[in-house]
């Protein structure tokens, strides 16, 4: 059988482990009249199923895990002294040949005779195991329902064991999630050291130049990989954004939290937050055809130069980008500052704009800073609209006329094309977005803490 | 409190919607010049409402409505020629809860000297900061730490530290809405003393749950009920010889 029908085999497996069970624990229970079951009759269903299905399902992982390798070898050790003899790269191309004869895929050039004859091995032991782990599983997956079956008395305490299996099932799964995250990082931080033994760090973080040499893979002609005009323009675009941002979020969160009338505000904030849901490939569209243009012309009129593909036209976009999740936070902690404190200032003869500017605001800052901080690590992790927006030109100014180029573009950059995975040209890449994880994590955790504590303190 | 005393608030008629929710049926009494007057009556009667219509705090509520007519000094607090700011610094307010603002408790205080330009140079400032909080009674306890929060203050200072901030305004009228529910005994006993002692300047309404707070402090005595007024009179009178039956039963403890 597939693994995939073993599965669904399971799964119906589990159904049945359950009705057997409960309508056994009735019976337990009808014939113990006098003795209170402990458990309701789903945990005793839900336990057979689990005894079921669970034991089986680890003999399926661990099979599907270690059988591989061992069939593997049961078929090398068939073949020929003379293939024997071959270094173990040189083996792992014949086995793989070998495989791919016994799936019918075909390989290069015609198969000698004892290759069809380890193919033929290969497939009947490809058989075989299949057919002793189905039988191996059917066993245990009956086993385990009889005897959980046959355990259930009003004193077993299935609630506690079905209580533990979704317990370990909940912290495998959350396991997952920060396994791979970890996982993320180490292999980012195995490759940044990789590219490290090419590049000093030094050379890294303080070059001024970006330039790394495509086609010239070599010591001396290895260009020169400085990480600062990539982080100085992001900083420039991520500025720009934040400057549209910033006062248009904030009069927004202002204005909705303080003016709005309640219909309006429901109406408008979701609307808002549609700016957040656009993908930012669409945004690009927007700043290449129509923001960077206007902008161009717009310099014209007033006799600025101002390039068409530039930092301002990307920061722009971006800023309007983000107003949401500025707009939206504010307008959540300006909600939070407790009428008694607006109260308060009005009773002293403050104006409502007073009160706003001097009271709400002062009180609500710590968690717009942090709102204001999120907003930020998002604009410097953003990659589509600095792409098509801000001309993709490595060069360290400060001029927001000018085309820029940023760290996540050139990630883009390095990454895409035909390239050796094991240059310097593309390890970069590795370490450059180590760089940008490190700044966003700090910058989210700076964030967070300083929402938390705000949180915390009308409580 | 001899009857010769100017009247200072004159309310007539006043009813208050919220909603189609009527919450007072037609108010009408006089608050004399420099008396304590103070408010009783069973929870949800409307003293709050009541007090808030005095200096138009209810305006901050939708949909609460106002109607009749409350003159401050014979002029109608409702004519839109009224700045209703002018209005709550003439007529300040301390609530239930002390709210001070999550500043020191030198801007508490300045905070509103400064909105109403009361301050030229920065001594005159510090001169009403201090006077404020020695009216308060606060000056000795805070004077080393005016830079530090407002709300690291205990309840019972934060307190005054909200009666200080109102009267570093030099409003006429003090309104306090339950001032002392939130504190211990001792620090009620200094507040109750510092009522006392701003009756020579202000003008105090201040609404208590507590009997004997109301006939400690206060002049006069209004009892509410569901919304009406039900007898207003001299403390002493109101306690001891009740005019209606309700009132008896309330301050007796048998309104059930
Ligand atoms: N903001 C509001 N919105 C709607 N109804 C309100 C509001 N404030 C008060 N009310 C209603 O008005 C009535 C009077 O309330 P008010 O707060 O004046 O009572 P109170 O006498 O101060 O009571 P307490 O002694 O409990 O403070 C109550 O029925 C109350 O439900
Ligand atoms: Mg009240």
């Amino acid at each position: 059988m597939s693994n995939l029908s073993l599965i669904v085999v399971l799964l119906v497996l589990l159904a049945l482990g359950y009705q057997l069970g409960m309508a056994r624990s009735r019976k337990v229970a009808t014939v113990n009249s006098d003795l209170r079951m402990h458990s309701r009759p789903h945990h005793y269903g839900m336990m057979v199923g689990l005894w079921a299905v669970l034991p089986a399902f680890f003999i399926l992982i661990l099979w599907l895990w270690l059988s591989p390798a061992i069939i593997n070898s049961m078929m090398l050790s068939q073949l020929p002294a003379t293939v024997l003899a071959l270094s173990a790269d040189e083996l792992r191309v014949v086995s793989q040949r070998i495989s791919n004869l016994a799936n019918n895929f075909g390989v290069v050039a015609d198969a000698a005779q004892w290759e069809l004859d380890a193919a033929e091995h290969l497939r009947i032991l490809k058989a075989n195991s299949a057919m002793v782990l189905t039988s191996l599983m059917a066993v245990i997956a009956a086993v385990g329902m009889l005897l959980s079956l046959l355990k259930i008395t009003p004193r077993l305490k299935a609630r506690h064991q079905v209580e533990r299996v979704v317990k370990a099932l909940l912290i495998l799964c959350s396991t997952v999630a920060i396994l791979t995250t970890i996982g993320i990082v180490l292999s980012m931080v195995g490759e940044t050291l990789k590219f490290f033994s090419y590049i000093p760090p030094s050379e890294f973080f303080f070059g001024t130049t970006w330039n790394p040499r495509f086609s010239t893979v070599g010591i001396g002609e290895q260009g020169s990989f400085g990480l600062v005009p990539l982080l100085a323009g992001t900083a420039l675009i991520a500025g720009i954004a934040m400057l549209v941002a910033i006062p248009l979020g904030l009069m927004v969160a202002i204005y909705l939290a303080e003016y709005a009338p309640v219909k309006l505000r429901n109406t408008a904030k979701p609307l808002i937050e549609v700016l957040a849901g656009i993908p930012t490939i669409v945004y690009g569209f927007f700043a290449l055809v129509t923001v960077g243009p206007f902008l161009r012309d717009l310099g014209a009129a007033i006799g600025l130069d101002i390039n068409a593909t530039s930092a301002l036209t990307a920061g722009v976009v971006m800023g309007i980008m983000i107003i949401p999740f500025i707009s939206s936070l504010s307008d959540d902690i300006i909600t939070q500052v407790p009428k008694s404190m607006r109260d308060g200032s009005l009773g002293l003869g403050a104006t409502k704009s007073e009160t706003i500017l001097k009271v709400v605001l002062p009180a609500a800052l710590p968690g717009i800073v942090g709102a204001v901080l999120l907003a930020a690590s998002r604009a410097i992790g953003e990659t589509m609209i600095v792409v098509l927006a801000a001309g993709n030109s490595p060069a360290l100014t400060a001029n927001p006329f000018e085309a820029v180029s940023t760290v996540t573009v050139t990630i883009v950059n390095q990454l895409t094309g035909d390239n050796d995975f094991s240059s310097p040209q593309s390890l970069v890449a590795f370490a450059l977005g180590l760089t940008l994880f490190v700044i966003t994590l700090l910058l989210n955790v700076i964030a967070l803490v300083i929402v938390r504590k705000y949180r915390e303190q009308y409580e | 409190m001899s009857n010769s005393a100017p009247v200072k608030i004159s309310a007539s008629d006043v009813k208050v919607f919220y909603g189609d929710n009527q919450a007072l049926h037609g108010i009408s009494m006089d608050v004399y010049q420099h008396e304590v007057i103070s408010f009783i009556g069973p929870s949800g009667c409307g003293k709050s409402t009541f007090l808030r219509c005095m200096n138009r705090m209810n305006d901050t509520i939708d949909q609460c409505r106002v109607t009749g007519s409350i003159l401050l000094d014979g002029r109608d607090i409702h004519e839109p020629a009224l700045d209703v700011v002018q209005l709550r610094a003439q007529v300040g307010m301390v609530f239930q809860k002390p709210n001070p603002f999550p500043k020191s408790i030198y801007e508490n205080i300045a905070y509103g000297p400064k909105l109403h330009g009361l301050a030229e140079r920065k001594a005159d400032l510090d001169d009403i900061v201090e006077s404020s909080l020695r009216r308060a009674g606060l000056w000795n306890e805070v004077k080393d730490r005016l830079d530090q929060p407002g709300t690291g203050l205990s309840g019972g200072q934060q307190q005054r530290l909200c009666i200080a901030r109102s009267i570093a305004v030099s409003p006429e009228v003090i309104l306090m809405d339950e001032p002392c529910s939130a504190l211990d005994p001792i620090a009620t006993s200094i507040i109750e003393e510092l009522i006392d002692e701003l009756k020579q300047n202000f003008t105090i309404v201040i609404v208590t749950h507590n009997m004997q707070q109301a006939a400690r402090v206060s002049d006069r005595t209004a009892f509410f009920h569901l919304g009406n007024l039900i007898e207003i009179g001299n403390t002493n009178d109101v306690f001891t010889n009740p005019q209606q039956k309700r009132t008896e039963d309330y301050i007796t403890g048998r309104y059930g």
